[in-house]
């Protein structure tokens, strides 16, 4: 593949004479040079936008979580398995701006509101109904460092107080000027955007401390950095290994670990797809909007429990029999649920079916028709989220005319037909990827309902693996509990989602040397975690692709 | 990717290991625009433009009239629309040539016709499509450069996109488009008092400072992030113009009657009774924002690609008959999945029949609009890339000829996205890549 990477633009000829230019162009632009002499050597290597949850996280983390935030924000969007990776490659839609500049509004009406103010702006005005620069000044620099993930240049931070001041002359109130300036800053680049910003050192890239903090933080916390996180980076300690030990011990130590393993999984296994979920309610008059959301819930209460609580080996997740219960999961599974939280923690009978998140309603669901359960949707769903295989789409031509028909007895199970389906020789090369893993979850339907028939004849639950043979969900669970794939699949996601961008070369000979160092202890989630947060190549980003054209605006900045 | 002859610049790059021609950031285009006569005079009636998808096709055999020309005889699929027949050209023949990519079923058909590229899976989409860049060019000077619906309520269900993959985040209920067109921000153009507050001047002049940290931010990013931070730059800038139109007296809008309540909250559905309502809704709303000088652009999807509709207490949607349901052999075709296409057209019908209601001055909104209807297929059951089915509606101010039938057997689909382009005034000299570029419009129906 013939790219251009900034490695050839950098290259022996060129690069002090086009960085001292750069730097002159953003000084003059700037009216600055101070604020430049942090930042002018880096290079934005990725902008990874917020997504909804983080930029919920954020502003709860900064200032309280009763400040309320009613706009609904720009979808997170999928890529290559992970919203992780999706939000790295999206943008801000025009109608995504309007959602963000509600939201900015919203939020900074409160923040300067009679009931929040004296809280959160953390200094008086001389006057109220005045500008006051200095009061500005320390609001901006202390909520723009946590905002922006790092400390705000002169410029900017004059940009907000001038911002503010123009407001409070014109509406004669500081706190209203403050309040448009917040707004404005809740709507720049550098917060809606993780600004990654990387040096060049010779061999390759590497990450500035605040870019390094941020790294660190959303991948355990799914949150920004906090007060000692910043401090690390600001004092260099996060370049020593000692201080970047000592901070991802304390992050992980941290009771918000928990929320950062919950964004992980509601990535890695698409759960948000539950709350746009549809099924037929003539079909499945159980289901309901709530039992989805519910089934979102217990699947990940029981990866937390299995991984955080018991610190078992991730692969755990796939046969626990401890689970969790609310009211309405309660009424699916025929267990009462009376407790008056609403969520109940069950264990399974040994030998039940259900046990393990594959058989819980939330990826039964998720991978069914509106109407139907598909094994051909779980096996590929199996395959994809959980072992990082992916299948390929069927044919333009393929004749399904066998698939769906149940009226004829002889067609009565999902397997009956799909095995008639696979006579023909371009569909059973995908589907034997497929159907072998779906087939043994065939005792839930498309809502996840128990059922030991499927049109009066009974279930063949016969599945395999990798040439392993099982019967049923249980069997499948026994199965991924020691499939080697399913615990390189996790490596490989984590890894992922915090670089937010899929491996290269050099990240999965890492990915590979992570997995041999755990395959005989087990793989502990919070252990891998540790070591990818402490491997160099986690902050060591590619070479980014730049075009001609840019290379012609860079060299037109030089001439 | 479009040539614009006048202001191309011919640079070439290697992106992601496929010729891209990089045309000039969105924003520089925009800066440049020629919408904004109409809101500064409100002399001109302006020509607006929209899309209408449907998923899953027709049956080619029963569609497709045997004459072209005025006098086509009407044929059974086409029935359901035989009302505005006088309003609409009919395109027939007219293929998605891949260039020996495979056809990735429901995905290659409708990008390739939208884009001009042919697109290995649906994250593989490097170019704008051709509405975004009639929006682009004749979208400006009102609050929405475009709107985005999907009726059937998917976040994903949507064909448009301004390039490098940024595919339109569209509305999923009506109360959702009604609350971003007539909720906060909207103002009457006929309301008899004018005056912007000092909080719209001053955001105004916030956002129009957002500009300056642009080129800086520029110089430090690669290629990918360039094109980001373009299109985030972009949507400011889309901002800045809503702001900067409270602040002028609006022109008056004589045939806008803002609706006098919010549609009722609802859940989004795929049961083609919820969706045939939504749509409807939506289509009421669309054409409110067009007479309020809103919106000049508008982008409706009734149903996805691999069409998601269905019928209560059927498991099967309307994609899945089109694989499962048996021709048959009275009739001919797939009785199911053929009621869902017809179901799907008497949308397509109920748009056409609104706009041609809507008067202004002496015309209909409908003569003052080009539609451009697609599916992502002919006949479904094979994912067919020959005879897609493209009606284009509305006179564009009696630029666009209707009551034809154009048959062009094999010939690029793109060939009508470019005519379409061509009757919205829009300069573009080419459009497509490989086999789906095009330079010749369908002059027969330009008037």
């Amino acid at each position: 593949m013939a790219t251009f990477k900034i490695l050839e633009c950098k290259s022996a000829t060129t690069p002090r004479a086009w960085f001292a230019y750069l730097l002159l162009v953003v000084v003059v632009f700037l009216g600055n040079q101070a604020a430049m002499a942090s930042t002018g050597h880096d290079d934005i290597v990725s902008l990874r936008r917020l997504t909804q949850e983080q930029y919920r996280q954020t502003i709860a983390d900064i200032f309280g979580d009763d400040i309320e935030i009613s706009a609904r924000l720009e979808p997170d969007p999928r890529r290559e398995g992970l919203i992780a990776i999706g939000t790295a490659q999206a943008s801000v839609s025009a109608s995504g701006f309007e959602q963000y500049d509600a939201a900015a509004r919203q939020i900074a009406e409160q923040v300067t509101d009679l009931a929040h103010r004296e809280l959160l702006i953390g200094c008086k005005p001389v006057n109220t109904q005045a500008a006051d620069d200095r009061c500005a000044r320390t609001f901006f620099s202390r909520a723009g460092r946590f905002l922006y993930r790092r400390a705000l240049n002169e410029a900017e931070l004059e940009r907000f107080v001038g911002i503010a001041r123009k407001g409070a002359k014109v509406g004669k109130d500081f706190y209203w000027g403050l309040s448009l300036s917040l707004s404005a800053m809740l709507e720049t680049a550098p917060f809606l955007f993780r600004v990654e910003r990387a040096t060049w050192q010779g061999d390759g890239y590497r990450l500035d401390d605040y870019s390094t903090a941020s790294r660190i933080s959303f991948l355990i916390w799914n949150a920004p950095p906090d007060e000692a996180l910043l401090s690390a980076a600001e004092n260099g300690s996060l370049r020593t290994d000692n201080g970047l030990h000592r901070e991802i011990d304390r992050l992980l130590a941290s009771p918000r670990y928990e929320k950062g393993v919950r964004a992980f999984f509601n990535d890695m296994l698409a759960l948000d797809d539950l709350l746009a979920l549809q099924k037929d309610p003539t079909i499945y008059p159980r289901y309901s909007a709530k039992l989805a959301s519910d089934a979102r819930e217990q699947t990940l209460r029981t990866i937390v429990d299995t991984l955080l609580r018991r610190d078992q080996d991730y692969r755990a997740v796939f046969t626990t029999r401890h689970t969790f219960f609310s009211r309405a999961l309660g009424f699916l599974y025929s267990e009462p649920v009376t407790s008056p939280s609403g969520w109940e923690a069950r264990e399974l009978a040994a030998g039940d079916p259900r046990a393990g998140i594959l058989a819980q309603p939330a990826f039964l669901m998720a991978h069914s028709h509106p109407g139907r359960s598909s094994p051909t949707l779980r096996g590929k769903a199996l395959r994809e989220l959980i072992l990082c295989q992916s299948v390929p789409a069927p044919p333009p031509n393929v004749d399904f005319a066998l698939v769906q028909n149940v009226s004829d007895p002889n067609f009565a199970t999902a397997r009956q037909r799909l095995t008639a389906h696979n006579t023909e020789p371009m569909c059973v090369a995908c589907h034997k990827l497929m159907d072998p893993l779906g087939l043994p979850l065939e005792s839930f339907d498309g809502a996840a309902g128990m059922r030991m028939t499927e049109n009066g004849a009974e279930i063949d639950l016969s599945g395999s693996l990798h040439n392993q043979s099982f019967i049923g969900a249980a069997g499948l669970g026994a199965t991924l509990a020691k499939d080697g794939a399913a615990a390189s699949c996790l490596i490989n996601r984590l890894y992922s989602y915090g670089a937010g961008r899929a491996p290269e070369q050099q990240d999965s000979e890492r990915i590979d040397a992570i997995y041999e160092q755990y395959a005989e202890r087990g793989f502990n989630l919070t252990k891998l975690l540790r070591t990818i947060a402490l491997s160099r190549e986690f902050y060591s980003p590619p070479p980014v692709e730049i075009s001609a054209d840019q290379v012609a605006i860079q060299q037109g900045d030089k001439s | 990717m479009t040539r614009d002859i006048t202001r191309r610049r011919l640079l070439r790059s290697t992106f992601k290991g496929a010729a891209v021609s990089l045309s000039m950031p969105l924003l520089d285009i925009l800066l440049n625009d020629n919408g904004k006569a109409f809101a500064d005079t409100g002399l001109e009636i302006p020509v607006r433009f929209g899309t209408w998808h449907w998923g899953c096709g027709m049956n080619p055999d029963r569609w497709v009239p045997e004459s072209t020309g005025a006098n086509w005889e009407m044929t059974p699929e086409l029935e359901v629309l035989a009302a505005y027949r006088q309003h609409f050209s009919l395109f027939s023949g007219y293929t998605a040539p891949l260039d020996g990519r495979a056809n990735e079923p429901h995905i290659s058909a409708v990008w390739s016709l939208r884009t001009g590229y042919a697109p290995t899976n649906k994250e593989d989409l490097p170019d704008p499509s051709f509405d975004a860049l009639i929006a682009r060019a004749v979208g400006g000077g009102v609050r929405f450069r475009s709107l985005d619906m999907a009726a059937t309520g998917g976040h994903t269900d949507s064909y448009s996109s301004a390039g490098a993959g940024a595919v339109a985040v569209p509305e999923l209920t009506p109360l959702s488009l009604y609350t971003r067109l007539f909720g906060p921000g909207f103002r009457d153009p006929n309301s008899a008092t004018f005056e912007p507050g000092p909080d719209i001047i001053l955001r105004h002049s916030v956002l129009s400072a957002f500009g300056d940290e642009r080129a800086a931010l520029m110089r430090q990013v690669g290629a990918a992030d360039r094109q980001k931070l373009d299109a985030y730059f972009t949507s400011v800038r889309e901002m800045e113009n809503q702001l900067a139109l409270q602040l002028k007296e609006p022109a008056p809008a004589l045939a806008c009657t803002v609706p006098s309540g919010a549609p009722a909250e609802s859940r989004p559905s795929t049961d083609i009774e919820v969706v045939t309502e939504s749509h409807k809704l939506m289509v009421d709303l669309t054409v409110m924002a067009l007479l309020c000088h809103q919106t000049k652009v508008f982008n409706m999807v009734f149903s996805p690609s691999a069409s998601t509709l269905r019928k209560p207490g059927s498991a099967d949607t309307h994609h899945i008959l089109t694989h499962q349901e048996a021709v048959d052999a009275n009739l001919g075709y797939q009785p199911e999945s053929t009621w869902f296409a017809q179901k799907s057209l008497e949308g397509f019908a109920y748009l056409m029949k609104q706009l041609a209601a809507a008067k202004e001055g002496d015309s209909t909104l409908l003569d003052n609009t080009l539609v451009y209807a697609h599916s992502d297929t002919s006949f479904a059951k094979m994912h067919s890339l020959d005879e897609l089915p493209v009606i284009i509606a509305g006179r564009a101010g009696g630029r666009f000829k209707t009551g034809l039938h154009i048959r062009e057997e094999g010939a690029p689909v793109t060939k009508t996205a470019l005519t379409a382009m061509h009757a919205m005034n829009v300069r573009a000299g080419s459009f497509g890549k490989g086999s789906l570029e095009v330079s010749q419009s369908i002059s027969d129906v330009l008037a």
